[in-house]
């Protein structure tokens, strides 16, 4: 019996162990051959930094990586205070007008990406808006806004309406009660809804490549429209891996090292 | 509190101009004949029997659907029993392989894609087997990350009791865990099938355009052809396709849950 369980434990380690060799694959390969000495995908002939090199001397690739950051910040920035501002308004809406909104908010979520892509691009056209930074940024402030309301609304609805009602009865205004009890309370939901906005606009390609203007791309448009293969996008890949993994292990650690400090203090007092 | 109200007008006006607009215009534009001027619309219906009608769209759909297809049933094969053997695992490590699964998520995919690329010239393989490697690679963690959810819910106490009656593992596993882990597979499903049904780059990057796909189809009308009629109508007919079975998966799945 013994045996049989350790064996059994043997192998479904050893099947987690290939999902994640897996997952990981693609990634680890982009990191050992953006230090190939050779324009070769397939054999690794020495060590060397000329992709990185080569990555900071492409200026169409520099482009790509600010229109990219300048985006996602734009639109993070623009759909976490919308959104939020929306989501406390619409906990306290009528449930038929919030379940209208929410209905309508679901849309960009549900509808794929190229349908979205579409319906933006046709808008841009008809009215003769030239396609541009600004249109692809509104378009980008589009998508992101429903995650940032899905995932702040059902953190408000959990919270004890009567302590925002207290706070307006002892006198605060509600621009008070706003900012002193609502939102600090919400605070990690608004953190992690911001998070995920910005993900979805550094990532996206389908929505930009049909909303932004001719002279205008981001990361994954410059990859997509790359004639030959160019090795210095593993350059860019893998710093991109380590900002992510410096950000989520950040965004995973606050969280528990505050908790860590704010039990200490109490146990203190 | 109806002060708070006033905080949604932003976000309605918003919604207004880039969801709902934009929605109705490509409804517009999929009943309407080509050459519209700003007040005369022609309705017609041509655009969706033109869609039908023709079976090289036909094929094209059954192509999207199929691969779609295919890739969902390798990500639940390969995707359930990761779940299930997360869900056996300590408390500390299970939360350590979810950050795991969900870290390449945050990665860009048309990088990862590319990656594929690089790694799949090493093999000789055909471009179909490839597509389907980048595709399962895209959606894997999406659907073992649902499924461990539905699973690590269940109430271990199930599962003793059922020990105590004198079912097997085995026997246990199908008649308590998998069933109760339906809900799982079904939110993985939504989030495999129907984003693949859409997908593009996948398989233009690794398919070496041998693939045309529903997606490329929009593609090729609205930049190509300059079609934006018949590319509303494609557009529409795949909204509703997902849409429709999203909805009807979200009633089975309540119809399951009532029994």
């Amino acid at each position: 019996m013994e045996k049989k369980k350790s064996f059994w434990n043997f192998f479904t380690s050893g099947y987690l162990i290939l999902v994640l060799l897996f997952i990981y694959l693609p990634i680890l390969y982009v990191m050992v051959f953006s230090f190939n000495d050779s324009k070769s995908m397939t054999s690794f002939e020495g060590f060397s930094l000329q992709w990185y090199e080569n990555m900071f001397n492409n200026r169409e690739m520099l482009e790509s990586i600010k229109t990219t950051v300048l985006v996602a910040v734009i639109a993070t920035v623009v759909s976490t205070v919308m959104g939020t501002v929306a989501a406390i308004g619409l906990s306290k809406a009528k449930r038929i007008v919030r379940s209208i909104v929410l209905e309508i908010n679901n849309l960009p979520v549900l509808n794929p990406d190229i349908v979205t892509a579409i319906s933006l691009m046709l808008l841009f056209l008809s009215l003769k808006i030239r396609r541009s930074l600004v249109t692809l940024t509104l378009s980008h402030i589009t998508f992101c806004i429903p995650y940032v309301i899905l995932t702040v609304l059902p953190k408000l609805r959990q919270l004890d309406d009567n302590v925002a009602e207290a706070a307006l009865d002892l006198g605060a205004t509600p621009w008070k009660a706003l900012t002193k009890v609502i939102i600090p309370q919400i605070y990690p939901a608004i953190f992690s809804g911001a998070l995920i906005a910005f993900s979805m606009s550094f990532d996206d390609f389908v929505i930009s490549f049909f909303t932004s203007g001719v002279d205008v791309q981001n990361i994954s448009m410059y990859v997509y429209s790359m004639k030959r293969f160019n090795p210095s996008v593993n350059a860019l890949s893998t710093l991109i891996v380590i900002v992510v993994t410096v950000i989520l292990i950040m965004a995973n650690l606050i969280p528990y090292l505050k908790d860590k400090k704010t039990n200490k203090g109490e146990q203190e007092t | 509190m109806k002060s708070f109200f006033r905080m949604t007008y932003p976000y309605i006006l918003w919604i207004g101009i880039f969801i709902v607009a934009p929605m109705l215009m490509i409804l517009l534009y999929a009943v309407t004949r080509s050459g519209n001027s700003t007040l005369t619309f022609q309705f017609t219906l041509d655009n969706f029997a033109k869609f039908f009608s023709d079976p090289d769209f036909m094929k094209v759909l059954w192509t999207s659907l199929r691969i779609a297809f295919i890739t969902t049933v390798f990500c639940i094969l390969i995707g359930y029993p990761a779940a299930l053997f997360i869900a056996n695992l300590s408390e500390r490590t299970q939360t350590l392989m979810v950050l795991l699964l969900t870290l390449p998520m945050w990665i860009n995919m048309l990088l990862k894609t590319y990656a594929w690329r690089g790694i799949l010239m090493n093999f000789d393989m055909e471009s179909e087997v490839k597509v389907f490697i980048g595709m399962v690679y895209d959606f894997l963690p999406y659907m073992i990350i649902q499924i461990h959810t539905a699973i690590a819910k269940l109430d271990r106490e199930l599962l003793t009791a059922s020990y105590d009656l004198g079912a097997n593992k085995w026997q246990s596993f199908l008649k308590v865990t998998l069933p109760l882990s339906v809900p799982g597979i079904i939110s993985g499903i939504t989030l495999v099938f129907l984003p693949a049904v859409s997908s593009f780059v996948i398989p233009k990057l690794l398919g070496g355009g041998n693939y045309v796909l529903i997606g490329n189809l929009i593609e090729k009308y609205f930049l190509v052809a300059g079609d934006w009629n018949f590319g509303s109508a494609i557009s529409l007919i795949m909204a509703l396709i997902i849409i429709g079975s999203m909805w009807l998966t979200k009633k089975i799945d309540r119809n399951a849950e009532e029994e």
